[in-house]
């Protein structure tokens, strides 16, 4: 098993937001959460990259329990996330805000910094290779030299990515990618996607356009009010009578 | 390359004006404001590495001024250390307390730290008020020593006490040249953005906070510290919250999260005070609004502004030349360039 | 035990006081989410005007106050219109820096006018009663029955008029306070003016017994924020119970403990609650 969750449970006070959960990501492939608005998807992105502990249930990664370890070790094992907003340093360009990106997997400290090691001008080199690299990878080389407040709201996605690429991740986490992008641009970041699995990166997603998550993935698991109430391939979802009860008396947002 | 260029000789100009300016004034009273302010901006760099590039408002930095300069002079007046011993320990001493109070306070964010260290603060000052019997109390120190000499220096003149604090400074700024154009720096700016992101990115962000608290504790001590033996008396009213409030309007006014902001700042509003001397306590009064303003205006201060400013101008220029060469090769060369001139 | 009784009600009489200034400062949170580090700067503001109401125009003490109120009241709103409300946007950092800036800017101003001197106020309520030989001056009582006062005329007006409700609504939702028409500008008008009146009323209330000087907000609202931090910030009984707690914890420890150290108390009280609870203590959970 890669990336599963065993009877993932999530309280907030009273509120149950995720649900006895059991999932399991596949290696390589692009998996997609859908549901209604308000279902526990972020949550469950929240719980599994360690923003938020979870109440009861375990996260395996590659056969290793890491339900209690704090996001930044998560990252270090190799799961990457990005948020449905992603808050850049406006006033640098979006090189320098992707460079930070590898910083995990770099060693230099304070000491470096201030007397300029050779570890410190080589790690420096190597994170911006990476951050080149991987803007080159989701096509924002053009861009790289900009400053950030003045790309566009497609930009800042694929920069969204980048950052979460410099990791060097095995498994990514995308929080509502296609989100205030128009059907073009949307697109361009499915393509984008299916780079990434193409590159060996698995992908997991939240999304509310149908039609591209129909489009590109390869199993989808459907949340409502915090409970899985399907799980299989596009074509098994689309046909589900749960979910399309979920979808119609709920709120029809998606 | 030319803004780098610029930039170096900016640099340049400032340490050579620096080093001048005793023999170009011959004003003792001059030298003696200057030398104060220098002592001040190595408060505020500590302030701003916190506040600045890691986004914690300390509302404690007077308190931590305090303890640096009441460390030194307990250890030189009461226990008779010698000065460098008593420098450094007053430094290490405000940075350990630092290092408590900050696992505390950085599990709070926002507001709560902000209001934690407020009140942090005003601990340190009414500790350093009641404990008579070890800070004097009310009525202070006093006698505190100048430096001792090193060798053939002496640090009893106006002169060399303010060559020394130059020293100091430009060792400050060197640090922190380094600290924010480094990984490092960028991890601090990282958490400043946002914390979730930059956990998610695999940053320890309370390691590095505190990182970052130490260090800033550090300068305020070692401010401090200076202070003390510069001024050689020390009342209780150091680790007030208007020093805070002074050393807060410096940065913003200069440009918090600027490298330049803490020299600019400071020159100006200390150089500004002392026209505005019949003020005296009124001084507020215009300090008080032009900090409101600037927050509203100008939120990067002078220093910030002047940046945008050239930005726009980069960029009319940028769209008639071609696109330039790789900035990662600027930078590199741009950032030894600066060394060198630093260290020189 | 006479003892006791009496620092219990030196207690009551404290914490009716930093209730008010807490209650003005939760207020604020509640609807902007701003710790308005100015609010001190009000309470000393509000002693100065009834103050001077009644040496200068020899103003009865209750008309004074009324003045102070409207005055104080008047200054929160542009204190809102002007800084905080371009500020609303702005990082969090920023509205803080702004509120100091006020306060430092507020400070010079009581000191440029009134001095620096410490000043009395005379109160028409300086009898001393004796209850079972224990004493208690008429403006101590006055003290507990007008700040209880305050608060029940307070509780009806969020409770049972629908611009308090609006209020309430807002400071728990500010979106859907918005969607559902509410005037969201009016409201954080409204509430700065309230916010800056409860302030007053506590100065005049409590000069008296105490001094009026520039700098005599500092420490009040300094524990007001240590109060809000322990009753929830934005929650109003968690002000009004937190200052009763806070003003009894002190008289006793100045009693019991040390003279020298009881404004310690308070700051001690906050560094121990946010090592246990970074959040402060009735933290919503999550997000």
């Amino acid at each position: 098993m890669f990336l599963e969750t065993k009877h993932l449970t999530k309280q907030f006070g009273g509120l149950v937001a995720v649900n006895n959960v059991d999932f399991s990501i596949e290696k390589g492939k692009i998996n997609a959460i859908i549901g209604p608005n308000g279902a526990g998807k972020s949550t469950f992105f929240n719980i599994i990259s360690g923003l938020h502990p979870s109440s009861s249930g375990q996260v395996i990664f590659k056969g290793k329990d890491i339900t209690k370890l704090p996001s930044n070790k998560i990252a270090k094992l190799g799961v990457a996330r990005t948020f449905q907003t992603t808050h850049l340093f406006e006033q640098s360009t979006v090189l320098d805000n992707v460079i930070v990106g590898h910083r995990l997997r770099t060693k230099s400290n304070l000491l470096d910094a201030v007397l300029r090691t050779k570890r410190f001008w080589t790690e420096e080199q190597k994170c911006r290779e990476k951050a080149i690299e991987v803007l080159d990878f989701v096509g924002l080389t053009h861009a790289a030299h900009k400053m950030a407040d003045s790309i566009t709201q497609e930009e800042k996605k694929r920069v969204a990515f980048a950052l979460a690429l410099a990791t060097d991740p095995e498994v990514v986490f995308l929080d509502e990618p296609a989100a205030g992008i128009n059907p073009d641009e949307t697109e361009g970041l499915a393509l984008l996607m299916e780079k990434m699995v193409q590159k060996g990166i698995t992908v997991c997603l939240i999304e509310h356009k149908m039609q591209m998550i129909m489009k590109i993935s390869d199993k989808i698991m459907v949340l409502n009010h915090g409970e899985k109430i399907a799980e299989g391939t596009p074509e098994e979802i689309m046909g589900n009578q749960t979910v399309i009860e979920a979808y119609l008396g709920g709120s029809v947002s998606a | 390359m030319q803004a780098f260029l610029n930039q170096k000789t900016i640099t340049a100009a400032f340490i050579l004006l620096a080093v001048a300016f005793p023999i170009l004034t011959q004003n003792n009273y001059f030298i003696y404001i200057v030398t104060l302010s220098f002592i001040w901006m190595i408060g505020v760099y500590g302030l701003n590495l916190l506040a600045g590039y890691t986004g914690y408002l300390s509302l404690a930095h007077a308190g931590f001024f305090a303890v640096g300069a009441y460390s030194l002079g307990i250890l030189t007046v009461k226990a008779g250390i010698n000065y460098w011993a008593a420098l450094v320990l007053a430094c290490l001493i405000t940075s350990f307390i630092g290092l408590l109070i900050g696992l505390i306070a950085l599990r709070t964010k926002e507001h709560f730290f902000a209001i934690y260290t407020l009140c942090v603060g005003y601990i340190l000052y009414l500790v350093i008020y009641n404990w008579e019997s070890i800070t004097g109390g009310v009525r202070g120190l006093i006698g505190i020593p100048a430096p001792s000499n090193i060798g053939p220096i002496s640090f009893q003149n106006p002169l060399s006490q303010y060559y020394l604090v130059l020293f100091f400074l430009l060792f400050t700024i060197l640090m922190m040249y380094r600290i924010v154009h480094s990984l490092s720096g960028r991890t601090f700016i990282a958490i400043r953005n946002s914390e979730e992101l930059a956990q998610t990115i695999g940053i320890s962000t309370m390691k590095n906070k505190l990182v970052v608290l130490v260090l800033s504790t550090f300068f305020a001590g070692l401010a401090g510290a200076l202070y003390a033996s510069f001024i050689r008396f020390i009342g209780p009213d150091i680790g007030y919250i208007t020093i805070t409030f002074d050393l807060l309007m410096y940065l913003l006014v200069g440009g918090i999260g600027t490298l330049a902001g803490p020299i600019v700042g400071t020159l100006l509003l200390v150089w500004v005070s002392q026209y505005l001397q019949f003020l005296q306590d009124y001084r507020m009064l215009i300090f008080g609004p032009l900090l409101t303003l600037i927050i509203i205006f100008y939120p990067r201060g002078i220093v910030g502004a002047i940046y945008s400013w050239k930005m726009k101008l980069g960029k009319k220029a940028k769209r008639t030349s071609d696109r330039g060469k790789s900035s990662g090769h600027d930078k590199g060369t741009g950032s030894m360039a600066e060394k060198k001139v630093e260290e020189g | 035990m006479e003892l006791l009784v009496q620092q219990l009600f030196n207690g009551l009489t404290v914490g009716s006081v930093y209730s008010l200034v807490a209650l003005g400062l939760t207020l604020v949170y509640g609807i902007l989410h701003i710790p308005n580090f100015a609010h001190g700067a009000l309470y000393m503001l509000g002693g100065y005007v009834t103050l001077t109401m009644m040496l200068l125009w020899g103003l009865n003490y209750w008309l004074a106050i009324v003045i102070s109120i409207l005055v104080i009241g008047l200054l929160g709103v542009l204190m809102e219109r002007l800084v905080f409300h371009p500020l609303r946007k702005a990082p969090p950092i920023h509205d803080k820096i702004a509120a100091i800036g006020i306060l430092l800017f507020l400070e010079a101003l009581a000191q440029l006018i009134w001095g620096a001197d410490y000043r009395t106020m005379s109160t028409p309520y300086g009898q001393v009663i004796n209850i079972f030989g224990i004493t208690f001056t008429m403006q101590r009582i006055l003290i507990n029955v007008g700040a209880i006062f305050v608060m029940v005329m307070l509780y009806l007006f969020l409770k049972k008029t629908f611009v308090g409700s609006a209020i309430i609504a807002m400071s728990q939702n500010r979106e859907g306070a918005h969607l559902v028409g509410i005037n969201t500008n009016k409201v954080a008008m409204l509430t700065f003016m309230i916010s800056g009146g409860l302030a007053a009323i506590a100065a005049s209330l409590s000069a008296p017994i105490n001094l009026v000087f520039p700098g005599m907000g500092h420490l009040v609202v300094l524990k007001a924020f240590v109060i809000i931090i322990l009753g929830g910030m934005g929650s109003i009984p968690g002000a009004i119970v937190g200052g009763y707690i806070l003003g009894f914890t002190e008289s006793l420890g100045a009693t019991y403990i040390s003279n020298d150290y009881k404004d310690l108390i308070a700051f001690l009280l906050l560094v121990i609650i946010l090592s246990i609870k970074p959040q402060g203590l009735f933290a919503k959970g999550g997000h």
